[in-house]
């Protein structure tokens, strides 16, 4: 669009350029190598991983990046069901934290009973597992019938649930804490003896990989955009868009089920107020980070994955400053602030102006630098 | 000559990303005149208004009011400049009431006196005749009134430049009589109206002047009398038009053994969009219409045979046998395609490409489980980018950044692409360049030769005339009834949708 | 023919806005619920001062839900206020009590004002003016304000300033409302002085959204912010001025509810923000925008609180109970109100 005057092979990187700086991906690369040389500047042994052995004596992986993709696995799993959540309904789901308390809850229930500390488990792990999934999507479809077929804006049909869901979650266990008696279970959240690399990370890839072939081998993704564009045209072209704003709710609260796993198995128990506190507001800052519109709409699944590591990659980081986790937030508030703002579309077109006037009054002398950021509008 | 140049807009340019929206377009506008702003669909007029009304900024070029040179940064300034405007689409809020939609965003005073607002605004429903109350939500009043409440705000606002951006798209024939009378009232007050429609009618009907657009460039600006229509067309199409007559004959009809098969047939059937329950059929390779005037329930009975409003009551046979049609898909399945009448709400899905808006409909039907290859979409697009002339960058361009023509014709390869048995296009043609309008209407016959039956729905009764063979006519949401052969004429529309009870 | 067409239709749903019948349905349905819990629970419900508490507790929660429910009208939303309000009684206690001599009252109070107008301020520009979706923006100011809380100080304390505790012990009491205790002592009726404030900002605000070119405004840029534009509003600066007062509500809850706890703590005011989304919807506030009231928003929080109020006394011992009455609470209004639009709309299109 401008630019007529370069020349041809620069024209041609410029374009270039063009396309890497307004593909929705960029921003969330550049903030993970941003804080990648920033750790690497702090800490040049960042990046090493280490094998050693833990309490236990197994051999186990560790290293700051082994962290961030352990502690990042549930935001990513839960990025999951959120961007379809976001693309189909045009909102978000702010109960996830609850529910996973509501999944989580009923896993212990299952596996110890009435008797909070058991001697042994009281039904295999699977069908623990299996209710955790059914409750979860059970609560899924509970915010999704509200959303659906009630025409209830996602986040006040969720709010429900994010009032209620902790309660819920102490109801089930009459308020006892019980602790599971089976050193099996903490496999999905600590590491399978002989693996040295710790299983939230498979379950993680797992997720993705169901997620992704799920988005190649049927029409999930199409529907699902369009019904959040348009639900009117969608409908008049023979797609149901109760039912896909329904099923993206259900999808998610199965990706609950399975965070509520993971995060169960990491400490064998659990706290009905403080599991997974606030971590429905992180999975929709990963959805947000990952350029996708929290309006609704076109999304790109990968881009929200990868918001939800630029996340704990944050979190890591600040951690190796030292800084105190109560104080965390504000800091994770700050960076979140900066990287939507410099995504802002409005922002970046002002910025765009900004360089071009910039580079009018330096003259053709310095096209180069300016004419690269000037691209980075659009 | 006692003209005074009451608004001159000169070289007037405005860029988009990739477009050159307008070219040094100048404008000008004398007091006391009713004056024409005519063009194609992506021909400027749209922009040029909103670079007036402040809505967009313009890169280069001045606008001079009463002389006088003006910089309008915002609706505001236009406002306060005694610029005022009615907007195609319905620029008021629904959530508030009457009263306050027509003098909300005015005036400086900080503070509303409700009771003196509420009075102004009954006097003023009262001397426009319309039917609503100054306290009611302007959501529970019909498209058509929520119109002339945003036409009497304009008025009411003692403006010097009235803008009437296509304000007669959705009012019927006594409400545009209505409105042209308020246009010949204010003109004697000497207020200057630009006045945008696709009506020719309407613009020789009321307009001293026509400045013509082609491009994002001036054509020329012409006196009334001097232009005939047929040059008007030419004068925005850029080309001669071989003809607007008679397409009807170029193409045979539809002569097969199975001719007479009835594709589909409805027995009193009923939504619950308010139709009184209606019979209907469709003979293979036959191309029918429903008419009547807006709001007379033309969009409403096709809606009920697609399944597009909840079916409330009826029998429906395809090819004879008797299916159930409870919901879009169930037509499609049935070999049922419908062209929705707002392509804006219920057609385009904006962000996605033209590829994917165009495999949509098939793809729903070949089933959830079971999508396209990229090649295969790729393909599909392809081949109908290129059937019908759509212009595109891509398939992969967005569809909401096409023209308004070229997202019809995206809509109507959607439907192709499923090869329907029986085609349903509701007002196609609405909105959409004059040119593109000729190619649908030789499209809808030439499919009609090759055997698929098309029901054709337009306000414009003469494009209806020239294509349907038989016209089903309508009044208060009721079929009251039907016309072929000889009987198609314009006058026998005209005294049928009156009927009886006419006083013409 | 005509005749029929022009008659304008007279069901009831058409002649009351949808702000009104919203506000309708929540008062009486909070009038039914207190009075039932008068007839049916009784004891403490009988007393006057049962629903004054109400009052004392939730004067905070009615200010910064006037805040949310202006910003929702608009058609945004602020979750920060929760953080602002903890941020303002931490920074206020540790001015008053951590500064050498004691601090002032006064500039406490200012001290308070200034934290949430200038919460108001940045994010209202980053919404309005650089365009960034309000859920963001606020859950980052709500993340900074919390965070920024236990930077100023990390342990929650009490205050001690004796001007402070002074008028925090401040009551009003309010004639022949009083009642007696078992021993037959005589117990005045009375209310705090951050009720007063909370009031006198409900009155206030409700007359700013009714009878104010602004306050109309944000009702116009709810309803639809294209069209208001067109009708010659000021959009984004509208959008802007309703996080500025929403930041500002925030900083004088957050002062009424420092003035109520007497403490500074970061964990404060935890899910304000949601019991004021909460409030402000039960009020007949939409999310969407455009459609809502202040009065609604009081009626809102009055009966949130009830409903505490009743769980505890009905005997649901079970700390449970609360969580779970008032999600279905909100859920049964929820229901009715999208009951209650379903049905204008098929009466309309009938």
């Amino acid at each position: 669009m401008s630019n007529n005057d370069t020349k041809a092979p620069a024209n041609k990187f410029l374009t270039v350029v063009k396309k890497v700086v307004s593909h929705q991906m960029f921003i969330p690369i550049m903030a993970l190598l941003i804080l990648a040389i920033v750790n690497l500047a702090f800490d040049p042994n960042f990046f090493k991983i280490t094998l050693g052995k833990n309490n236990a004596g197994n051999p186990i992986l560790s290293g700051p990046l082994i962290t961030i993709l352990d502690y990042g696995a549930e935001t990513a799993i839960l990025a999951i069901g959120m961007t379809l959540v976001t693309a189909a309904a045009g909102g978000q789901d702010i109960s996830v934290g609850a529910t996973i308390a509501i999944a989580g809850s009923a896993m212990l229930r299952v596996l110890c009973g009435t008797n909070p500390s058991p001697d042994t488990i009281q039904a295999p792990i699977i069908v623990a597992f299996l209710v955790a999934c059914l409750v979860g999507m059970a609560c899924g479809a509970f915010n999704g019938a509200l959303v659906s077929f009630f025409k209830i804006q996602p986040m006040i049909a969720t709010l429900i649930l994010f009032t209620a869901g902790r309660s819920i979650a102490a109801w089930i266990n009459l308020n006892k804490l019980p602790v599971v008696p089976d050193p099996k279970f903490a496999y999905f959240g600590g590491i399978i003896p002989g693996i040295p690399v710790p299983t939230p990370i498979f379950i993680m890839i797992a997720c993705v990989l169901i997620m992704a072939l799920i988005l190649k081998f049927t029409n999930l993704g199409l529907y699902t955009q369009s019904v959040g564009i348009n639900e009117k045209s969608a409908k008049l072209n023979g797609i149901n868009p109760i039912l896909i704003k329904f099923i993206a709710f259900v999808i998610l609260g199965l990706c609950v089920a399975v965070a509520a796993l993971i995060k169960v198995s990491r400490i064998s128990t659990i706290n009905y107020s403080v599991i997974a506190k606030d971590i429905e507001m992180d999975a929709i800052l990963a959805v947000a980070l990952g350029g996708n519109a929290l309006s609704g709409g076109k999304f790109n699944m990968w881009a929200s994955i990868l918001g939800a590591y630029v996340f704990q990659f944050l979190t890591t980081t600040l951690y190796k400053f030292n800084i105190a986790s109560s104080a965390l937030p504000a800091y994770k508030a700050t960076v979140v602030i900066l990287l939507v703002f410099f995504s802002a579309p409005k922002v970046r077109e002002t910025i765009g102006k900004g360089f071009k006037k910039l580079k009018e009054s330096i003259g053709k002398s310095s096209k180069g630098a300016a004419g690269k950021a000037s691209e980075g509008e659009a | 000559m006692d003209e005074y140049r009451l608004l001159e807009m000169r070289g007037i340019d405005k860029t988009f990303p990739g477009v050159r929206a307008l070219q040094h377009v100048d404008f000008t506008l004398n007091k006391g005149e009713i004056h024409a702003l005519m063009g194609e669909n992506g021909a400027g007029k749209s922009t040029l208004i909103k670079v007036l009304t402040g809505v967009y900024s313009k890169d280069a070029g001045t606008i001079r009011l009463d002389g006088e040179e003006v910089k309008i940064h915002s609706p505001q300034d236009a406002q306060n400049a005694g610029i005022s405007t009615v907007y195609q689409e319905i620029t008021l809020c629904p959530n508030l009431s009457v009263a306050e939609n027509m003098f909300i965003g005015r005036g400086n005073g900080k503070i509303t006196n409700w009771r003196e607002m509420n009075d102004r605004a009954k006097a003023l429903l009262e001397r426009l005749d319309i039917p609503a109350k100054a306290t009611q939500q302007l959501a529970n009043c019909s498209i058509a009134v929520q119109q002339m409440v945003a036409i009497a705000r304009a008025i009411d606002m003692e403006c010097k430049v009235l803008i009437l951006d296509e304000p007669t798209s959705s009012l019927d024939e006594q409400e545009v009589e209505k409105l042209f009378g308020l246009m010949r009232d204010l003109k004697a007050m000497g207020v200057g109206i630009i006045f945008v429609t696709h009506f020719l009618d309407q613009v020789y009907e009321v307009c001293d002047k026509i400045t013509v657009l082609r491009d994002g460039q001036l054509v020329g600006e012409y006196e009334i009398r001097d232009l005939p229509r047929v040059q008007l067309v030419a004068k925005m199409l850029g080309k001669e038009m071989d003809d607007l007559s008679d397409i009807k004959g170029e193409h045979e009809a539809y002569h097969s053994p199975d001719a007479d098969m009835k594709i589909f047939e409805a027995v009193k059937l009923q939504s619950n969009a308010g139709i009184k329950p209606f019979n209907f059929y469709i003979n293979k390779g036959e191309v029918n219409g429903f008419t009547g005037l807006l709001g007379s329930g033309r969009s409403e009975c096709v809606r009920a045979i697609f399944g597009a409003d909840r079916v409330i009551g009826g029998k429906v046979k395809v090819k004879g046998k008797a299916v159930k049609i409870h919901k879009p898909k169930d037509a499609m399945k049935n070999g049922i395609a419908y062209l929705p009448e707002d392509r804006k709400v219920d057609g385009i899905i904006g962000d996605l490409s033209v590829r994917e808006n165009i495999i949509l409909a098939l793809q729903v039907m070949k089933g959830f489980f079971k999508p396209f290859t990229k090649a295969q979409a790729y393909a599909f697009a392809d081949e109908y980018i290129k059937k019908l002339n759509i212009k595109t960058a891509s398939a992969d361009t967005p569809i909401k950044s096409l023209s308004g023509g070229n997202q019809q014709k995206v809509i109507l390869a959607r439907w192709l692409l499923m090869h329907p048995e029986y085609l349903i296009l509701d007002e196609p043609t609405r909105g959409i360049d004059v040119g593109t309008k000729v190619d649908i209407q030789k499209l809808v016959l030439e499919l009609a030769s090759g055997g698929m039956s098309i029901t054709f729905i337009s306000s414009e009764t003469d494009e209806m005339l020239r294509t349907c063979s038989r016209l089903i006519v309508m009044r208060d949401r009721k079929v009251v009834g039907e016309l072929s052969g000889e009987d198609l004429t314009q006058s026998m529309i005209m005294s049928t949708i009156a009927g009886g009870e006419s006083d013409e | 023919m005509d005749k029929k067409k022009l008659k304008v239709k007279g069901s009831i749903f058409n002649r009351i806005s949808d702000t009104n019948l919203l506000l309708c349905i929540t008062i009486v349905i909070f009038l039914l619920m207190y009075i039932s819990a008068v007839v049916f629970l009784g004891g403490g419900f009988k007393k006057p001062q049962m629903f004054f508490n109400i009052l004392n507790n939730e004067a905070p929660l009615i200010i910064t839900a006037c805040g949310m429910s202006i910003v929702m009208i608009s058609g945004g939303i602020d979750i920060s206020i929760g953080g602002v309000v903890a941020l303002v009684s931490m920074s206020c206690a540790v001015y008053l009590d951590k500064t050498p001599g004691g601090g002032n009252l006064w500039v406490s109070l200012l001290i308070a004002l200034a934290i949430g107008l200038l919460f108001g301020i940045v994010q209202g520009y980053l919404v309005s003016y650089c365009e960034i979706q309000p859920f963001i923006v606020t859950l980052a100011g709500m993340f900074f304000a919390r965070g920024m809380t236990t930077i100023v100080n990390t342990d929650p304390f009490n205050v001690e300033n004796s001007a402070f505790r002074k008028l925090k012990d401040t009551r009003i009491t309010i004639p022949k409302m009083g009642s007696y205790t078992k021993k037959g002592l005589y117990q005045a009726a009375y209310i705090e002085i951050g009720v007063v404030v909370a009031l006198v900002i409900v009155v206030v605000l409700f007359l700013v959204l009714r009878y104010t070119k602004l306050g109309r405004s944000f009702y116009a840029v709810g309803g639809n912010p294209q069209s208001a534009l067109m009708l010659g509003i000021n959009v984004k600066r509208t959008k802007f001025l309703s996080h500025v007062i929403c930041g500002l509500m925030a900083g004088i809850g957050g002062y009424v509810y420092f003035l109520h706890v007497g403490s500074g703590a970061p964990s404060h005011a935890t899910g304000m923000e949601m019991n004021a989304i909460a409030s402000s919807i039960i009020g007949g506030t939409m999310l969407t925008g455009g459609v809502g009231n202040i009065i609604g928003t009081l009626f809102g929080v009055l009966s949130l609180s009830s409903i505490q109020n009743i769980v505890s006394s009905a005997g649901l011992g079970q700390a449970w109970w609360t969580g779970i009455t008032i999600g279905a609470m909100l859920c049964l209004f929820l229901l009715i109100q999208s009951i209650v639009m379903w049905a204008k709309k098929r009466s309309l299109k009938a």
